[in-house]
């Protein structure tokens, strides 16, 4: 079937539902965003209207650079973990009867219905020193005395993890799903170890599969902010955990808004930085 | 139970009571067809249904005046919705409970009517610190509820009740502490300042709030949580996870009579009294109306009543209340507390929190 090019008013039809979607819910809003970060913050009050770039100089501090990488790293490494995990368990996942595979979704999906507060909640249970899972290893004699695994960077990081698990799964498994089954089998009769084969050929096939999911990984992980709050000290606290304070807190919207569009920039170009090695590799 | 389920009503018919329940019980918040009428707005949640149980019903009957009451966010959203609508000459509360940083503010955009202390009975027996003024004196609020902030523990990690705020810095007490996340929230520089620096008018300047922080930072190793929800140091504190802290009076009061291991004690520098106020949007035109409440709110009988169904601290002096000693312990203390400097929230708030992120987060 050949596809013709667009030439009436009416072949651009079905854009307009998208393109009127991504006007109201994205180009509106972050409009409005990015017009209140340039306003005058009112210190006492709240903001007027005009054209400032106090609210964007105060951003640029070793402080908040720091705090900016400190998420950047976080999301980076939510990202891998998850990839790392959830690659090798759904490929697995792929090689099993079509019932066990039901049933693992089904898990992974319930997880979805917790949230982020009862998640952030149960893991800080499960790693408090009263009632934590050190009391486990010290009755099967592996510690001396129960120890206190939160506030930490290891409690954040794994929460998150736990958190963005079920997504990165479901993403990659409808490309590991439909992965040609003779692509192993003809690795294997060359010669090649399962491990080998894995590396060699699957991996590579599903390259942009995986950088997709690692960057859609990334972007959900960077807005976290409750469970840095619950599960971290200060010092494991994000940039969209300072960017609540301000707006909520200290009603400073501007300064807020601010800090927002430097997020979405950042993420935006390190998501356009990939894309755009990623193809150069490829071509 | 059973022989409801199994007689034979039809599922709207049942639906249909529950609604009509559930009206009759939302019905003292309604406007009633009275004369007199006023719009009060309190904080959403707790203080909203305690008071349309306990006292809204009680000051109806006293006066005939009906009261409609608005449940308002905490925060400063609320004082942003009265300060435009006032603009457009709307009240959608005539009196409204405020917090005093936002007290303050509002006082900038001379937002509240100045009440008449004349037609307040008791306006004399009001402790100083629940009067807010206008730079001239005029009054601009008259306190509405008032709560402690004070040095918790768990019983079973410290058998003795520490009696200074000074146990905050105890290297004994290493990552062991909950406090509060924000320095407009925490009052921590004020207690700095009143144990260590001969009191909170140490803050003045900005050589004395640097060295408040300065001392402050000496804290940081002992802190475990820097907690911005209630529950999250709660349930920590009741485990004995994080054994020591600084938390509300009246929580911790009722949590130690449910049985669990806490304590609240008020150190000999005092607990931290914060507050909110009964202010009147200069739109309302109830101005007799509101006086009338304020003045019913500001008796002795009523405040004591509210020490025991809402667990605020009296706005009066102790002298003029019923309460005894155990029901004043539960709610307020003679020691002097420490009173918040709100007036730097007001005027160096931007550069008070960026030094106090840069502390904690640092």
């Amino acid at each position: 079937m050949k596809r013709e090019p667009p030439r009436s008013l009416a072949d651009y039809a079905p854009l307009a539902f998208p393109a009127v979607m991504l006007v109201v819910f994205f180009v509106v809003p972050f409009s409005t965003m990015i017009a209140v970060s340039f306003f005058r913050r009112q210190q006492g009050g709240f903001y007027t209207p005009d054209f400032v770039v106090d609210n964007y100089a105060r951003f640029l501090t070793t402080f908040f650079g720091g705090v900016l990488g400190f998420s950047l790293m976080l999301a980076i490494m939510v990202a891998l973990v998850c990839v790392a995990i959830a690659f090798p368990f759904t490929f697995l996942l792929a090689q099993t009867k079509r019932r066990v595979q039901i049933v693992w979704l089904v898990v992974m999906l319930s997880v979805l219905s917790l949230s982020e507060v009862i998640i952030g909640f149960a893991w800080s249970t499960l790693f408090s020193r009263t009632a934590g899972i050190t009391n486990l290893f010290v009755w099967l004699g592996l510690m001396s005395e129960p120890q206190a695994l939160v506030p930490g960077f290891g409690a954040v990081l794994t929460g998150m993890v736990y958190q963005a698990l079920p997504y990165t799964v479901l993403v990659l498994y409808p490309a590991i799903v439909r992965l040609d089954p003779t692509l192993t089998e003809a690795a294997r009769t060359l010669g090649a170890s399962p491990l080998l084969a894995f590396f060699n050929v699957i991996v590579p096939t599903l390259r942009n599969t995986i950088v997709a999911t690692l960057i859609m990984v990334f972007v959900f992980a960077l807005g976290s902010y409750l469970l840095p709050q619950i599960l971290g000290r200060p010092q494991h606290w994000t940039l969209s955990v300072l960017i609540t304070d301000q707006a909520i807190y200290q009603s400073n919207m501007p300064f807020a808004a601010a800090m927002a569009v430097f997020l979405v920039l950042i993420s935006l170009s390190l998501v356009a930085l990939t894309l755009f090695v990623g193809r150069r590799e490829t071509a | 139970m059973k022989s409801l389920l199994h007689r034979n009503i039809g599922r709207r018919a049942v639906l249909g009571t529950g609604l009509a329940g559930a009206a009759a019980l939302a019905m003292p918040t309604v406007l009633r067809a009275q004369d007199r009428s006023i719009k009060v707005g309190v904080y959403g949640g707790y203080f909203k249904d305690s008071f349309d149980a306990n006292i809204f019903p009680e000051f109806t009957k006293a006066t005939g005046i009906a009261v409609e009451s608005i449940a308002e966010p905490t925060g400063e959203a609320w004082l942003v919705q009265l300060s435009q609508a006032a603009r457009a000459g709307q009240a959608p509360a005539d009196l409204s409970m405020m917090s005093q940083t936002s007290t303050l503010k509002g006082q900038e955009q001379e937002l509240w009517t100045p009440l008449d202390p004349s037609k307040i009975k008791n306006f004399d027996g009001l402790l100083t610190n629940f009067v807010s003024t206008y730079p001239d004196d005029r009054v601009a609020g008259v306190g509405a509820v008032a709560w402690y902030i004070t040095l918790v523990t768990n019983t079973d990690a410290y058998p003795e009740a520490p009696t200074s705020w000074a146990a905050l810095w105890d290297p004994a007490n290493k990552d062991k502490l909950g406090l509060l996340a924000l320095v407009s929230n925490s009052f921590l520089l004020e207690v700095t300042a009143r144990t260590f620096m001969g009191g909170t008018d140490a803050l003045d300047t900005e050589e004395g709030q640097l060295k408040a922080f300065e001392k402050l930072a000496e804290v940081k190793p002992n802190v475990r949580l820097w907690y911005r929800d209630e529950a999250q140091f709660e349930q920590a504190l009741k485990s004995g996870e994080i054994p020591m802290g600084q938390y509300y009076h009246d929580v911790t009061g009722l949590a130690a009579a449910d049985g669990h291991p806490v304590r609240s004690t008020f150190p000999e520098e005092g607990g931290i009294l914060d507050s909110g106020n009964w202010v009147l949007s200069k739109a309302s035109d109830k101005v007799e109306e509101a006086h009338v409440f304020i003045d019913y709110m500001s008796q002795p009988e009523i405040q004591s009543l509210m020490s025991r169904k809402v667990g605020t601290a009296p706005t009066l002096k102790r002298d003029l209340l019923d309460l005894t000693d155990e029901e004043f312990a539960a709610v307020s203390s003679d020691i002097d507390p420490i009173i918040p400097r709100y007036d730097l929230y007001i005027s160096k708030s931007d550069w008070l929190n960026q030094k106090w992120t840069e502390l904690i987060v640092g």
